[in-house]
This record gives C-alpha cells, sequence and structure tokens, in this order.
C-alpha cells in the first residue's frame, strides 16, 4: 500500500485498483472545527481534481477534490453521525470515500509523505 | 481541498499595508491565528471556535476590540447635533448611561450600528465599528456643526471580557465595577491605569467592554487573563456568539440598503424621535414603521446539520429567490445550525417555513424568535 498527497491537502492510500481519500491533519488544523461533512455516493464517478465531498468547519465550507479519477465505492458513512472524527482521526477513521482508480497513471503526479511535510513547511 | 466560502474578510487590493494593533505580540504569543479584519491583523481563533464559544457561555472570555472606533464628541450641543443624524434619544440619555443607536445616511439607509454613552460633564463617548470607522468619521465631521470637536481616542486600547463569571474576574481587579448594571458605564482604575469600564457587549452574555490607555493595555490583559475564569477569545467565537445572541453585525446583516424597520431594530427608535422626526431619512423610517417595509429580518433554524451561510438565497416554491441569507453558522451552545435572513415582510413570522438555496442544494427552514440563546444581561433592580 502507498500513500500520495496533493497541493489541495488531499491523501490517498492506494491498494491495487482501490484506494481511500481523506484530508491531512494539517487540513483538519487549517479548518477548526468540523460540523458537517457531505461524502460522495457509491458509484459516483469523480475526476482528478474535480469536487468529490464538502467538508463544513464552523466558519467555512470547503471542497474535498478527488486526487485521481475513479468509481466511488463507498463513502465513510461514520462522518454523517461524528464529524469531527475528521479533526480527531484525520488520516484514519476520518477518511470519506473509497474510490477504485480509473486512471492509475494519474497517481505520479502526486507528492509522497516527506515532498509533503516540505510543501507544507513552506506554506 | 480548498475553501470556497469563508467568512474572513480577504485583503482588499486598494487596502494600505494592514495595521497592527497594541495587543498582536501578546495575541500571537498565546497561539491565536492571526487575519486580516479591517484593516488589522486580528485573532481569529485559539484554541477552537467551538471550545472557545462554549467557554464564553460558561464562564469568561477575553476579547481584543481595539480595532473598533472610540470617539469622544464634545461640544456644546453636542447630544442635540447628533441627533440630526440618528434616531436615539441622546438628549434624554442620562450621565453614565449608554444606548444602542445606528448612523443614518440621508435617505434612512444604516452606515454604521453604534453605541453611545453620556460621560460626567455631557460630553460623549461613541463606538462605532471598525471597517467603517474612518467613514463614520468623515461623515460625522461633515454633517456636525464646526464647534463640535470629534476627538478619535485611537490611543486606547479597547477589551471586552464576557460571560456569566466576567463580573467575578474584573471585579477582583477593578473594585466596584460589580455595580454597574447592563447599558451603564464609569470610570475606573487598576493599578493608577485609568478605565472607561461599560457594563455592555455583543455576546449576550453579562460582561464589561473596557477602555484602557494603549501603553498599558498589555499589562490588563495579562492581569485579566491570569484570573482563573478567563480566557483569551477570537473573533470567531465573537461572531458565533453574537449570531445566537441574534444581534446584527455591520456589514452583514446592516448596510446602507438596509433601514432600522426592515432590520427590525424599531426598539432604536426612541419614542421621542418618532414624534418629532428630524433625523437623516426620517420621513421614509417613519413612514415604514407606520407600513411595514418590504423586506424584515427574521432568526432561521436550520433543518440537518450543514450550516447555510451568508449569500444564500431564501426562495419560494417556484424556486425564485424572494430573501437572502445575511449571516449564518453552526451555533455551538444550540447544537444545530441557524442563520438570519431578509424576508418578505408578509412571510416574517414564527413558524414559518422556507427554502434556502446554498450552491445548488435547497435546505430546509423555519422561522423562530431570536435570540437562539436567551441573553443574561444583569439590569437594574435585579437581583444577582
Amino acid at each position: 500500500m502507498s500513500r500520495h498527497y496533493t497541493p489541495d491537502h488531499e491523501w490517498i492510500d492506494v491498494d491495487g485498483d482501490g484506494a481511500t481519500v481523506g484530508i491531512t491533519d494539517y487540513a483538519q488544523g487549517q479548518l477548526g472545527d468540523i460540523v458537517f461533512v457531505e461524502v460522495p455516493d457509491e458509484g459516483r464517478e469523480v475526476a482528478k481534481g474535480g469536487e468529490a465531498a464538502v467538508v463544513e468547519s464552523v466558519k467555512a465550507a470547503s471542497d474535498v477534490y478527488a486526487p485521481v479519477s475513479g468509481t466511488v465505492t463507498q463513502g465513510n458513512p461514520a462522518l454523517v453521525d461524528d464529524p469531527s472524527l475528521v479533526n480527531s482521526d484525520p488520516e484514519g477513521e476520518g477518511w470519506f470515500f473509497k474510490l477504485r482508480l480509473t486512471h492509475p497513471s494519474e497517481l505520479e503526479g502526486l507528492m509522497d509523505e516527506a515532498a509533503y511535510k516540505e510543501f507544507v513547511s513552506g506554506l | 481541498m480548498s475553501d470556497h466560502v469563508i467568512d474572513e474578510p480577504t485583503e482588499a487590493p486598494e487596502t494600505p499595508a494592514i495595521e497592527t494593533l497594541p495587543l498582536d505580540a501578546w495575541h500571537r504569543g498565546r497561539g491565536a491565528r492571526m487575519v486580516e479584519f479591517a484593516g488589522y491583523h486580528m485573532p481569529i481563533q485559539y484554541d477552537g471556535i467551538m471550545a472557545e464559544h462554549l467557554w464564553v457561555r460558561e464562564s469568561a472570555g477575553l476579547f481584543d476590540v481595539s480595532h473598533m472606533g472610540q470617539l469622544r464628541i464634545e461640544g456644546e450641543g453636542a447630544d442635540a447635533a447628533l441627533e440630526a443624524l440618528l434616531p436615539g434619544d441622546i438628549k434624554g440619555l442620562g450621565t453614565n448611561r449608554i444606548r444602542y443607536s445606528l448612523l443614518l445616511a440621508e435617505d434612512g439607509g444604516i452606515l454604521d450600528d453604534l453605541m453611545v454613552t453620556r460621560l460626567p460633564g455631557g460630553d460623549l463617548y461613541v463606538v462605532v465599528n471598525g471597517a467603517t470607522k474612518y467613514e463614520d468619521l468623515g461623515y460625522l465631521r461633515e454633517h456636525l456643526p464646526d464647534d463640535i470637536t470629534i476627538n478619535h481616542m485611537d490611543e486606547h486600547a479597547l477589551i471586552a471580557v464576557q460571560g456569566p463569571k466576567a463580573v467575578d474576574a474584573v471585579e477582583r481587579l477593578v473594585p466596584g465595577v460589580a455595580e454597574l448594571v447592563f447599558m451603564t458605564a464609569g470610570a475606573f482604575a487598576w493599578n493608577g491605569v485609568a478605565l472607561w469600564v461599560s457594563r455592555s457587549g455583543y455576546t449576550g452574555e453579562d460582561g464589561y467592554e473596557i477602555s484602557v490607555p494603549a501603553d498599558a493595555v498589555q499589562g490588563f490583559a495579562d492581569a485579566l487573563a491570569n484570573q482563573p475564569e478567563v480566557k483569551p477569545i477570537g473573533l470567531g467565537a465573537r461572531d458565533s456568539l453574537r449570531l445566537e445572541a441574534g444581534l446584527p453585525l455591520y456589514g452583514h446583516d446592516l448596510d446602507p440598503e438596509t433601514t432600522p424597520v426592515a432590520a427590525d431594530l424599531g426598539f432604536a427608535l426612541s419614542k421621542r424621535r418618532r414624534e418629532e422626526g428630524g433625523f437623516m431619512g426620517a420621513e421614509r423610517i417613519l413612514d415604514e414603521r407606520e407600513h411595514g417595509s418590504a423586506l424584515k429580518r427574521v432568526g432561521l433554524i436550520v433543518e440537518g446539520r450543514q450550516p447555510v451561510r451568508e449569500g444564500a438565497s431564501v426562495v419560494d416554491a417556484a424556486g425564485e429567490t424572494i430573501g437572502r441569507v445575511t449571516s449564518g453558522g453552526f451555533a455551538p451552545s444550540v447544537g444545530q445550525p441557524i442563520a438570519m435572513a431578509y424576508v418578505p415582510a408578509a412571510l416574517a413570522v414564527a413558524g414559518t417555513h422556507l427554502s434556502l438555496s446554498q450552491r445548488g442544494k435547497l435546505h430546509r427552514a423555519q422561522i423562530v424568535p431570536m435570540p437562539f440563546v436567551a441573553h443574561r444581561y444583569i439590569r437594574k433592580g435585579a437581583s444577582k
């Protein structure tokens, strides 16, 4: 399994042609208290860089983009009942959705953990 | 991930360099996240808006509101002169009494909301919004007689301490302030520093607003923050607190397109002034008071968990826009999303169901009486 990051602060864990997507710890820290999450339905087609989910903090609403193109296989049902999972465990239980990759080559442009850490330290 | 709706104002292109307020380093030293607001770096949050908001509701929060404009209006007849611009009874304002009022344009539109206090000796102390203070100053100078002087007290910081335990913390440092009641003020001292203390605020909670010389404010803020009841609180929680308290925010719920009647601020039209008129826009405002305004500001509870924010539309069954949301967000003390909106006056009745449109999605909402969270002001005659 490999983990990649986008400059928009999504992470994606890839295992074969399946993947799990969420937002980074840095991102949840910037957003503050999360009060609502809208995750995509199973079967929805998402395009790399396209809107895939919505996350709302006390102060602001933000889009979550698909790091790569694919078909959604599951939205995280736990976030509907407890959006604060994104604050408490952003890179674990607070994942947003799972998808099946349609263009695995799109992963090549994403950052690895070291590159993302460096990217964030420069913000 | 990317923000597309942010309440934190962004810097306008023509805005000059962002200025630094006296407590800037103090906030940063305490871990505040700073944003640009009204031309200043301001703390938006410390621990998180939710925790800060709830702390204020149960204990006491220290807010730095030094960006707001503090004016001293002096001269014989300053009160009468001010009445030409405001609809409030300023001539009848007793010494050390505070009144909420509105700065009006010639057409009755709202240029700002403000607090006016009668100082001992007769001068007036006026607190205006930070984002509008320089325009307010220009407007006042233009319209007040030449023998009325306006002193912009920009060498003074302004601290608000808000919450049910504010009285305990502030009284410990500044003995005597517990004797003040809501909307009264007085001169006090701390460590030889002269303070002007008002029992007022904009959170719906009991508390104080304290004018402090800028060169002494850091020590005073330290002394306040060292009290067990007090934590520093950012502007994010100030906004959610005032929204729950049903208090309109200038630049959002109030602007030059709205009038006092549409904004449901009829209480700011003092009885004598209603009868006599003689303030900016009086003809239109008094007509609206009698016959109603087209739109009215209301409070809304939004169904579900998703916040509906400023800029969303109020729509009718056919999907036509009939009103607008001017403030909205998740209400930490209520536990669900709330909003303020302008709707057609005929619909402005508690219990009415409405649809709100935001980013292509419809949300159900119901008009409810404001405030969403009961005010806890300490009024005259009330026992503690």
